[in-house]
């Protein structure tokens, strides 16, 4: 049996110390949005959990791409452990944004562009899941696995833009980069918000790398298991 | 004296490629030929295509009341729902046959490259979903009094039912080999080609009201890249589809 890796042990905790820092950040730091009030303070965790999942989205396809090239059945837990965490992330995204929107929009859920491609996304990755429990041998489900996450990384920014020219006026606030005159809620930060937003970033990147290590060793252990049941029933 | 059998499809293609390197294109028109002489005699996949069609158009026309006014604005959703819908029932039957009856089996043993399965098996599926078009639109255009039949919708239908069978042919490909295959196979295609679906309906619409062109070139180009990128993606990965 492997030992679990110290440094594993020390992700661990950093990345529990950075949600309560995060969180301190967010909630008590930062000052209350003028507009929008204390709700505004779903913003920090709305970005930082699409931001990574999208990323580990993003690193899946990559995932899939090496272990069509390698044959390593490793790359397969590492994409299932990004896809897997990732859609835990984008679905807390979703919920979050849901939370902020029925105060700012009035309702929980519109269909913008943004709040569309995110659904469409969303289920992109739950039919992942669908699909790997219908194979039963592993190489060939790894194998699929690896095709649906390159077709899906490739076809989500598709669908996003498609979305936003069938319905070109969006309502979702753009804070990064762009100004955008329909948005309804948008706000500029202050250094502190600046602050305890780059700080919620760094916090989800961390507990996702944490989360995507933990995830991988419960998949190889997985594996173990399945092998050592196999010697027993033969 | 009985007569001997016809050849089994995939000695066909052999027989009628007698040199070992076939060309590329003659071999994907070979299995192109076989689904259809195929299709022609048993007419499952087509009959059953259409006649869902023709009820998936009745369905609308009593979920969404079609009276004038609404059908202006409707009719290319209508007409995309109904392709998309009728397309998977096409791709799950097509791939099927070919695995259960060994099929695939005999045309991997064919000394071409892979891609050239997926590029015949991809036309076939093109070929039966336009001819279901061909026909559901002159009965669309009957029944609701509007002129589908037009050059430029055709185009537009053509492009995305290009992108469609692609995307279609390499998930289909991929389902019919898992357990849960014909319920599977919605399930995935679905929220990848729904960009597809978006930018094709888009244009639609736009060329049966009247639209001009600037407004409806977005999501032309979208329309056409989709096609490219997603035929070059299934060209490259088809290989690990059908591997065994």
């Amino acid at each position: 049996m492997q030992k679990r890796p110290i440094l594993l042990t020390m992700l661990d905790v950093v990345s529990v110390i950075m949600l309560a820092i995060s969180t301190y950040l967010a909630l008590f730091y930062a000052p209350t949005e003028l507009v929008m009030g204390d709700v505004q303070r779903v913003f920090y965790f709305h970005i930082g959990t699409a931001w990574t999942a999208l990323l580990g989205f993003i690193f899946a396809a990559g995932a899939g791409i090496t272990y069509l090239v390698t044959k390593d059945l490793r790359w397969d837990r590492v994409g299932v452990a990004a896809v897997e965490v990732s859609t835990v992330f984008f679905l807390i995204t979703i919920m979050l944004g849901s939370i902020w929107a029925y105060p700012a929009w009035n309702t929980w859920w519109t269909w913008d562009p943004r709040l569309t491609s995110a659904a469409i996304t969303e289920l992109i990755y739950a039919a992942y899941f669908m699909l790997r429990q219908g194979i039963d041998d592993v190489e060939k489900r790894a194998r699929f696995g690896a095709i649906y996450t390159i077709i899906g990384g490739i076809s989500a920014p598709l669908t996003f833009m498609s979305i936003r020219w069938a319905q070109s006026r969006t309502i979702h606030p753009v804070i990064i980069g762009a100004e955008n005159a329909t948005a309804k809620g948008d706000f500029s930060m202050t250094p502190d918000m600046l602050t305890a937003f780059l700080f919620a970033l760094l916090a989800f990147t961390i507990i996702f790398i944490d989360l995507l290590w933990n995830r991988i060793r419960l998949e190889s252990k997985q594996s173990e298991v399945d092998q050592l049941k196999m010697k027993v029933t033969n | 004296m009985k007569k001997q059998s016809p050849p089994h499809p995939p000695l066909t293609i052999n027989n009628s490629l007698s040199s070992n390197h076939p060309s590329f294109l003659k071999a994907v028109f070979a299995i192109l030929q076989k689904d259809i002489s195929a299709e022609f005699r048993s007419r499952e996949l087509l009959s059953a295509m259409l006649v869902f069609s023709l009820l998936v158009i009745l369905i609308f026309n009593f979920a969404l009341e079609l009276d004038v006014k609404v059908r202006q604005s409707i009719t290319a959703g209508v007409l995309w729902t109904t392709f998309a819908f009728a397309g998977t029932l096409g791709l799950n039957r097509s791939m099927a046959v070919e695995k259960d009856r060994g099929c695939l089996d005999g045309l991997l043993l064919a000394p071409v490259d892979r891609s050239v399965i997926f590029f015949g098996k991809m036309l076939s599926n093109l070929t039966f979903m336009l001819i279901v078009t061909i026909i559901i639109l002159p009965v669309y255009s009957v029944l609701y009094n509007v002129n589908l039949f037009r050059l430029d919708l055709l185009g537009v239908i053509l492009l995305g039912s290009i992108g469609y069978s692609a995307v279609g042919t390499l998930i289909a490909a991929m389902t019919v080999q898992t357990r849960t295959r014909d319920v599977l196979l919605p399930v995935l295609l679905f929220p990848i080609v729904i960009s597809l679906l978006i930018a094709a309906l888009k244009v639609s619409n736009g060329l049966l009201n009247g639209a001009e062109f600037s407004e409806i070139s977005a999501p032309l180009n979208l329309l056409i890249a989709y096609d490219v990128i997603f035929i070059s993606i299934a060209f490259m990965v088809f290989d690990y589809v059908v591997e065994e």
